[in-house]
């Protein structure tokens, strides 16, 4: 059978071995630059997410207004454009601002770039998610901090934000699976992360549906084990509280 | 901002966008046919299939669209040369060309993301409502299609919108595998004119009016059932 042995003849799995000339180590490397790139990305978008959640319950109309066009435009717009646009705004405006304040141009580099590139996308989700899980406190206990003579701020690190957590974390972790797959986006602008990484090693070698395959399971592992840990992460956090279903 | 190539490339975008709203209705038209069975599987079993339907679910959804597309163009695409007798056939024009590969994968995309909202849909309409079909001497197939069915549709009419919105802005994804809608034209206008911001603009400002117009049908269509059922009430 010379075309249904295509896949599984020796000579094709021997390619994904982890040294050359199997290309098994590249992608291993990709991976990682991948899951590097989600987690800074995740970990920017939450930043964001925290901080336009705030503005956008306790800030005036301006602020409102600047985070409600953010997170419209930035949920509307395809991910591909809104990347490429950030890929290629950012750095133009960040040694815009340089120069005319007299410092030399500077290189972003590919992990940086796709950090905050995909970081601000996620952003626009990560508002939404928190600032619906912080008005879904219940207004007794925020009340009760206030009774207690708590700040501002101890009633929001104390009692709000611990207790938005465990509302918050199922779309945060929907957005974790999103940040993994939207990293395969990046390989449009050249950085090579595990997509890029398979459809060179798929065109160098042409053993197209291999190559992909693997990609696929490399990422359906990543997707099915962050989707165990978010599970242990959401029993703890919702230890003692009835079950939302 | 320079917008002098808007009208040279005025043909161009519309065949763009003609190709965009025509890989949109597509997927989704044939992506909701299987996102049907998924979910009514998952909540009547048998089993067997019951568990099928979750695994095809839990694949579609744990690896990114860029790679199912990628393989079902380039894996497959590279596979059926190789089939004796296929160049002769008359599918061979088509196996040839990107755009079937697209509709394709945007398909399975739609039914697995779709099949997942359909499963809670089934699950979401009232025992009552079903029995009662039945004590009206219903058969299993009237019962799906004149109960069942637009029940558990009209409960999850915004969660559908919100995935289909998310196909529609996936859809530029194509331009990877040479199928060439708005986003495809775009870069091309990139690539030709030397202009970086203006196309892309352009070509989010285009996809936001389909976002809109999605919403917009879908507010409509609630609105619509919504007002009859309280008619009906």
């Amino acid at each position: 059978m010379s075309w249904a042995g295509f896949t599984v003849t020796p000579s094709g799995l021997d390619l994904l071995a982890f040294s050359p000339p199997g290309w098994g180590g590249n992608l291993l490397q990709g991976l990682g630059l991948s899951l590097q790139i989600a987690f800074g990305a995740y970990a920017l978008g939450l930043l964001i997410g925290l901080s336009g959640a705030l503005g956008k319950i306790y800030g005036g109309p301006i602020l409102r207004w600047s985070f409600e066009i953010y997170t419209t435009l930035g949920r509307a717009i395809p991910e591909l454009v809104l990347i490429l646009l950030l890929f290629y705004a950012g750095p133009d405006l960040l040694n815009g601002v340089l120069e005319s304040l007299g410092y030399a141009r500077v290189d972003i580099n590919a992990l940086v770039a796709g950090i905050y590139v995909l970081g601000f996308v996620q952003g626009a989700y990560s508002i939404e998610v928190i600032r619906g899980a912080m008005l879904a406190v219940p207004v007794g206990q925020i009340e009760a901090a206030k009774a207690c003579g708590m700040s501002w701020l101890t009633r929001h690190r104390r009692i709000i934000i611990p207790a938005m957590i465990p509302l918050a974390l199922p779309g945060l972790a929907n957005l974790w699976l999103i940040v993994t797959k939207d990293t395969a986006l990046l390989a449009v602008v050249g950085l090579s992360e595990l997509a890029l990484t398979t459809r060179q090693a798929a065109g160098a070698t042409k053993e197209y549906l291999m190559f992909y395959l693997a990609a696929g399971c490399i990422y359906l592992c990543v997707s099915l084990i962050s989707n165990a840990l978010f599970r242990l992460l959401e029993r703890r956090y919702r230890r003692g509280q009835p079950d939302l279903v | 901002m320079e917008w002098y190539w808007v009208a040279e490339y005025t043909p161009k975008f519309v065949e763009g966008l003609w190709i965009t709203i025509k890989l949109l209705i597509l997927s989704i038209t044939f992506g909701m046919i299987l996102a049907t069975p998924v979910g009514l599987v998952q909540v009547t079993g048998p089993k067997a299939l019951a568990l099928c339907a979750q695994g095809f679910c839990t694949v579609v959804r744990g690896t990114p669209l860029l790679i199912q597309l990628w393989l079902i163009y380039y894996g497959l695409g590279s596979i059926f040369p190789f089939i004796p007798g296929i160049r002769e056939s008359f599918i061979w024009p088509a196996l040839r060309d990107a755009f079937p590969y697209a509709v394709f994968a945007f398909t399975i995309s739609v039914a697995g993301y779709s099949g997942e909202v359909m499963r809670g849909a089934f699950k979401s309409v009232n025992k009552g409502e079903l029995e009662a079909a039945r004590a009206f001497g219903m058969n299993p197939f009237t019962l799906l299609w004149r109960i069942w069915f637009p029940r558990a549709v009209q409960n999850v009419l915004p969660t559908l919108a919100g995935e289909f919105i998310l196909t529609l802005k996936s859809i530029p994804l194509a331009a990877t595998i040479t199928v060439f809608d708005v986003y495809g034209v775009g870069s091309m206008v990139r690539q030709e004119t030397y202009r970086i911001y203006e196309p892309l603009l352009l070509v989010a400002g285009i996809y936001l009016c389909l976002a809109g117009i999605i919403i917009g049908f879908f507010r409509w269509i609630e609105h619509r059932s919504t007002k009859r059922r309280l008619i009906m009430d």
